[in-house]
This record gives C-alpha cells, structure tokens and sequence, in this order.
C-alpha cells in the first residue's frame, strides 16, 4: 500500500505535471526549431506568437461562448482554435513581409535577424496588451476534471490523491496528435521534403529547383500555428497572462538547444527533459520518503533540492551546461 | 511664467502671515506623488475634515483656528520626505505632524525631524511592525494597527477553528513575509506548530511547483499571505486542483468577492480576518466623508480623521499646542475612562476637556492605542459561505 501511496504520490505532482508542461514546451519549441532550421536565426519573438494566437483564441472563445456555442465536456477554446490559428499565421506573415524579408534580401547576419525579432516581440507585446490587457484572463470551460481527488481517493482507497484534470489529458493528445502530423508532413509530403532540404543545404536545395518564398512561408505557418496551439494550452492549463509568455522563452529556448536547435525530434525531448527536471528537482520528496522507508527513518525536513522560487534557474542552467559541454545539443543539431 | 511663480509665491506668504494671530499650524505630510498617490488626497481631506470642525466649533484653548499645512512625502524617498518635514517645522512652524503615511518614510522622518525637533507625529497608515520598538521619546502614534497584530488575531482564529498544524505561502515582497511572520510566531506561540513558509511570486501562469511543496510539508490547513487578484489566487487554485488543501486562511489581502467567484465552490469553508469595525463612529464618518465629497471606503481615510482629531484633543487636554505637552495626553484621549467621542462630536469632547473631565475617544476606527501608542486595531473574521465572504463577527 505504501509502495502504491509513494508511485501516485509521483504521479500526483511530477509526472502528469511534467507531462502536460513538457508538451506545452516542445509545442513551443518545435516553433523556435522550425524557424531556426531554415531562417537561420533565433526568433525572440515567439512568445508573443504564442499570446497573439492565444488572444485571439481567447476572444472568438468569449463571442462563441455568448453565442452558446458549446463542445459539451470539452473546452469551447478549441473550436475557436483554428481562428487563432488564423490570426497567428496572418500575424508571422505580416511580420515576414514588414520585417524580415528586407534583412533577407540584403543576406544580414543572423544577428541583425535576431535583434529585428526582439524589436517584433516588443510591438506584438504591447499590441497584446492594449487589445486583451495585462491581466490574467479565464477561459475554460467544460468539464474540469477527468477524475478528482475525492474520486480516486474513494475508488482506490489510497490516502494519497491522484488528479487528472481535462486540461492536461487534452494538452498531452493533441501535442502527440499534433508532432504526428508535423513528422509526416516533414517526411512523407513534397513541401516537408523540400523544407528539410533547404535547412540543409540552402544553395543545393536551390539549385534543385525549391522556391525559396515558398520554403519560408511554409516555415512561419508551421511555427504561427505550433506556436498557437502551445499558447492556447499553456492558458488553458494554467492560467493566461500576456507577461507570462515572455518569461516562457526561457525555458522554450532551452528545449530547442538542449534537443539541437533545427531538429524537430530534440525540441520534443529537450521540451519533455527540460519541464521534468523543473519539476522534479524543485519538488519536495518529504512525503515520498516517508511512504518508501521506514519510520524510524521518514526525514523530518522537505527534503528538496532547490526551492520552488529557482525553478527557471533549472533551465538556465541546462542551458549553460549543454551550450558549454555539447553546443550541438543531444540530437546534433545545428550549433548556434 | 516665472513672474507668475514669484506672484503666487508672494501672494501666498502674505496670506500666511495675514493667518499667524491665534492660529496653529499642523502639518499633513502625505504621499501627494508616488504608489500611493491615489489615497493621499482623501486622507488628507479626512484629516483637514477633523481640523474644520474643531475651528469650526472654536472652542480649542480659546478659539484657536487650525492652519494644515501639506507636504509631500512621495511615499518612497525617505530623503525628500525629511526635508519636506524640515521644512514643515523651519519655516512653516507647525505643532505636530499628521503622518506620514508609508513606513519607511514615517521612520525616517521621526528619526531625522521630528525626534530632533521635539514634534509629534501620529501616523494614519503606516503599518511596519518595525515601528513598534522604534526609538521615538513617546512622539510617536499611528491610528493604523501595526501587521503583527494581524497575525496574532489570525492565530486565534485558527486556534478556535481547531488548526492544530498550518502551512504558510505569502508573495514575495514586504507585506507578505512580515505577515507571514508574525502568523507563524503567534501560531507557534499558541502551541499550534508551522509545518513550512515558503514564498511565492506574484503574476505567475503556474503555481503547481510551490504547491507541490506546499503540499509535502501538509498541514490541516493552508494560509495565504498573498493578493487575491495575483499569485494568492494562483495558489488556493492549484492546491484545490491537486486535492492537497481542501481549507484556506485568508489575511486581509486575500479577502474580497472576486476571489469566491474565480475559485468557486471549493473555497467555501475557508475563513479569514480584515480591519473593519461595527462601530457607529464608522457610520457616521462615513456620512460625513460624503458631504465633504471624500470617496466613499477611501483607505486610511477614517483613520486619518481620527489621527488630526486625537492631536487636537490632546491639545485641549494638555492646554497647550506644544508637542512637549500634548504627547502625554495623547494616550489619555484615546482609551477609557471617560465619555465615548465619535466623529462630528469633536466639540463636545473639548468642551469635556475645557471641564477638566475625562473622555474615551472612539472616533472612526474604535481606537484604542496599546503598547507604544499604536492602534490595537480592529478585525472582521469572515469565512467564505456559498461562494460569499460573510461577516462572523468583529474582534
């Protein structure tokens, strides 16, 4: 029984927090990764992406939901998903057009390009402000719960509870859904081939004849819309709040050095990597002890590693160990 | 543009001088600038409201008028506060200071200006435990109850509720780690026991890491040091969600009605304690501070009110305007024995006095100043019923 209170108790709160967390990240990160693949620069403004399209989402939701539209258990936001979506991509593309094509035209180097998109980041983040304002805003709707602490509680007769709520379960399919497609599009179809081509070798990749525009359209659709789908379930999970996504960056740049930024398949381990260690090195193990060893030997103190208040300095730190040990990151991607 | 400044600068010093026969000067040092900018101008119009109807009324030593003089005191910069009070006192020549308002200002110019100088001071909102040991050679009171005292009612509201084990979150900052604790020391000192006290920053999307170790440490229940529009909120939603706390302690911060609403029903059952008071004396301020067009529930203001009213009444008591005399009487206006004053009863009370007799000010707020003259302050327990925050009773 013990046993059993200790493995839920991990569930509880590291795993299915994790879970849900590291999917929110890798969304996040795949956008960066794509963007660096075959625009070559790290797009600081990827947050705001993400809040933009959460926005977005976030107002058709309030006008589906005075319409009383309604998807019965499940969130209205993710009908009104697709208009963020929309507006995400619309958004990029604009900023593709007003912004990076000069500097691409004029061949700058991928700093210039990274300063530009810090100066997109401050704009979208004050247009977001004056459209929604800086405070947190609800949105979910639907069941909240898939099962609740006094459910599981009753049903198994542990002493420990284990919660699922809507929110997570719906985070971790759609982020599967969603990589699925992303793999077979980058694999199977002739734009994801041609877009992969390109990231590896631009001047051969042109000479075999793949139009250029078209590579990078495709690139700030995949991130406008990747970067949505993340931002809409950050706020779905947890809570949405324009500043957050800024501090988001962080650990979402983490992710994508951490997996080698330009390759898909890290940004989704370093995602899951990164939102485990946050969580379990900041956790406190008190409890998990207790349950494990015997009583004469249950720790009197929290037995934590690092306080709650260091758990973006979890990913900072990451990131400086892998930029100083292995700068190509765990899948060897490209180094920065 | 500059004849103008010299112009208004002239006219004005004329019309102090025209004033100087029979009249005393008080200074109101508020944060008319700075993060508290929005209260200042009520709890100034508070205080002047008190000093109007003691003009008014004419009977303080004789028909005295009182003169307030204002100054800023930013709220923030200890150094432009002291000057302003130097000021006040140099060439302005007031008697005693109402104010100041943020504590770190209201000690800086006790210890720089008005110790040196001899001045009274009695403070409206400053609210630092810190000046409760303040060296102040007996000048210094607030009307404001000082954040110990909080923690203290709030311990025995748990120690009646049955707690016998709590866990403490409060937001990163000065507010919430000094009433963080003193809930823990009064808790512990009651013979509860604190199971951790851990921080949390505000304006956060996820809380679930520091509920996680809210959560390890257990405890019957959870209090919230924080505000319920940030990170407090944030809390009591991942704790409910994760089934680690099912009962909140709410301080003052925590307690309003949009926080039931965003939580819902799970926070019913949770208690808590804010100042407020069942006194008439509030009704009637109240009334008053609406005809004299002072916002209605401005902060401080009640308190600022009765801050003037006490310094004026210590006046008549000590018959005499010199804060030398007027600090000893402070205390003996404010608490029992004698008849109870409420606001707008200001000329009863020094008619009282003039007599010799002894009275028990009530004023706005119920005052009664313990230990080194501060308020002891007066609290709502409120617990949360069907999503509502209803009144258990006054403390």
């Amino acid at each position: 029984m013990d046993i059993l209170n200790a493995i839920v108790l991990l569930f509880n709160f590291i795993i299915i927090p994790a879970l849900s967390y590291g999917s929110q990240l890798a969304l996040g990160a795949l956008g960066v990764t794509l963007i660096y693949g075959v625009l070559r620069f790290s797009n600081f403004a990827h947050g705001e992406t993400m809040a933009f399209g959460a926005m977005v989402t976030i107002l058709v939701t309030w006008l589906f939901q005075s319409w009383g539209l309604h998807l019965g258990p499940l969130p209205t936001a993710l009908i009104a998903l697709p208009f963020g979506i929309l507006a995400a991509v619309a958004v990029v593309l604009a900023t593709d057009k007003m912004v990076y094509r000069y500097y691409r035209r004029k061949k700058s180097p991928g700093i210039i390009f990274l300063i530009a998109s810090i100066g997109v980041m401050f704009i979208m983040n004050g247009m977001i402000r004056v459209i929604i304002g800086p405070d947190d805003q609800n949105f979910a709707d639907g069941e909240r719960f898939i099962f609740t602490a006094g459910q599981f509680r009753e049903w198994s007769g542990l002493s420990e509870p284990l919660v699922l709520r809507s929110t997570q379960a719906i985070t971790i399919i759609l982020a599967i859904v969603i990589c699925a497609a992303l793999f077979w599009f980058l694999n199977r179809t002739r734009s994801g081939k041609a877009m992969r081509a390109y990231s590896d070798n631009e001047d051969l990749a042109l000479l075999s004849g793949i139009d250029p525009d078209r590579v990078v359209m495709i690139a700030w659709i995949l991130a406008g819309a990747l970067a949505t789908v993340a931002g809409v379930l950050y706020g779905l999970d947890k809570s949405f709040k324009p500043f957050v996504y800024m501090q988001l960056l962080l650990p979402i740049f983490a992710s994508a050095i951490l997996g080698g930024v330009g390759n898909p398949l890290g940004a989704i381990a370093g995602g899951y990597i990164i939102a485990f260690s946050e969580v379990a090195i900041t956790f406190a193990y008190r409890k998990f002890f207790g349950y494990l060893l015997p009583d004469s030997m249950a720790p009197d103190g929290l037995v934590q590693l690092l306080s709650t208040d260091y758990k973006f300095a979890v990913s900072f730190i990451i990131l400086v160990l892998v930029l100083l040990i292995k700068p190509t990151g765990i899948f060897a991607g490209k180094t920065l | 543009m500059k004849k103008m400044i010299l112009a208004l600068a002239a006219s004005t010093m004329l019309a102090g001088s025209a004033m100087a026969a029979d009249s005393i000067k008080i200074g109101v040092i508020l944060g008319f600038t700075g993060p508290i900018e929005s209260l200042a101008p009520d709890m100034a119009a508070a205080a002047e409201l008190a000093m109007k109807e003691v003009s008014d009324s004419g009977k303080l030593l004789d028909g005295a008028t009182i003169v307030p003089v204002r100054a800023d005191s930013t709220c923030v910069d200890a150094a432009a506060a002291s000057a302003a009070a130097e000021r006040l006192i140099t060439s302005d020549g007031i008697k005693a200071i109402m104010g100041a308002d943020c504590s770190g200002v209201t000690g800086a110019i006790l210890q720089n200006v008005a110790r040196p100088n001899g001045i009274v001071m009695i403070s409206p909102s400053a609210t630092s435990p810190a000046l409760s040991s303040a060296e102040d050679d007996g000048l210094f009171f607030r009307t404001a109850p000082s954040d110990a005292r909080q923690g203290d009612v709030l311990a025995d509201v748990m120690v009646e509720h049955g707690v016998k084990s709590a866990a403490i979150t409060y937001t990163n900052n000065d507010y919430g780690k000094g009433l963080a604790d003193s809930i823990k020391q009064a808790f512990e000192a009651k013979g509860g026991s604190v199971t951790i006290v851990a921080a949390h920053e505000d304006g956060k999307g996820d809380y679930s890491a520091e509920v996680g170790a809210l959560a390890q440490a257990g405890g019957d229940v959870l209090v919230v040091a924080g505000y319920l529009d940030q990170g407090g909120k944030g809390v009591i939603q991942g704790a409910l969600d994760t089934g680690a706390f099912s009962t909140f302690v709410l301080p003052d911060g925590m307690i309003g009605d949009s926080l039931p609403e965003a939580i819902g029903s799970g926070l019913n059952g949770s208690y808590g304690t804010i100042p407020g008071t069942d006194s008439p004396g509030g009704d009637t301020f109240a009334k008053m501070a609406a005809d004299a067009g002072i916002k209605e529930g401005a902060s401080y203001a009640p308190e600022s009110y009765d801050a003037a009213a006490l310094m004026l009444l210590a006046m008549q008591a000590a018959g005499s305007s010199d804060s030398s005399a007027l600090k000893d009487k402070i205390m003996d206006v404010a608490n029992a024995p004698g008849e109870k004053i409420y606001p707008g009863e200001l000329g009863k009370a020094l008619d009282l006095l003039k007599e010799g007799k002894d009275i028990d000010y009530v004023g706005a707020t119920a005052v009664e100043l313990i230990g080194g003259g501060e308020s002891s302050g007066s609290y709502r327990e409120v617990e949360i019923k069907d999503g509502k925050v209803t009144t258990v009773k006054y403390r």
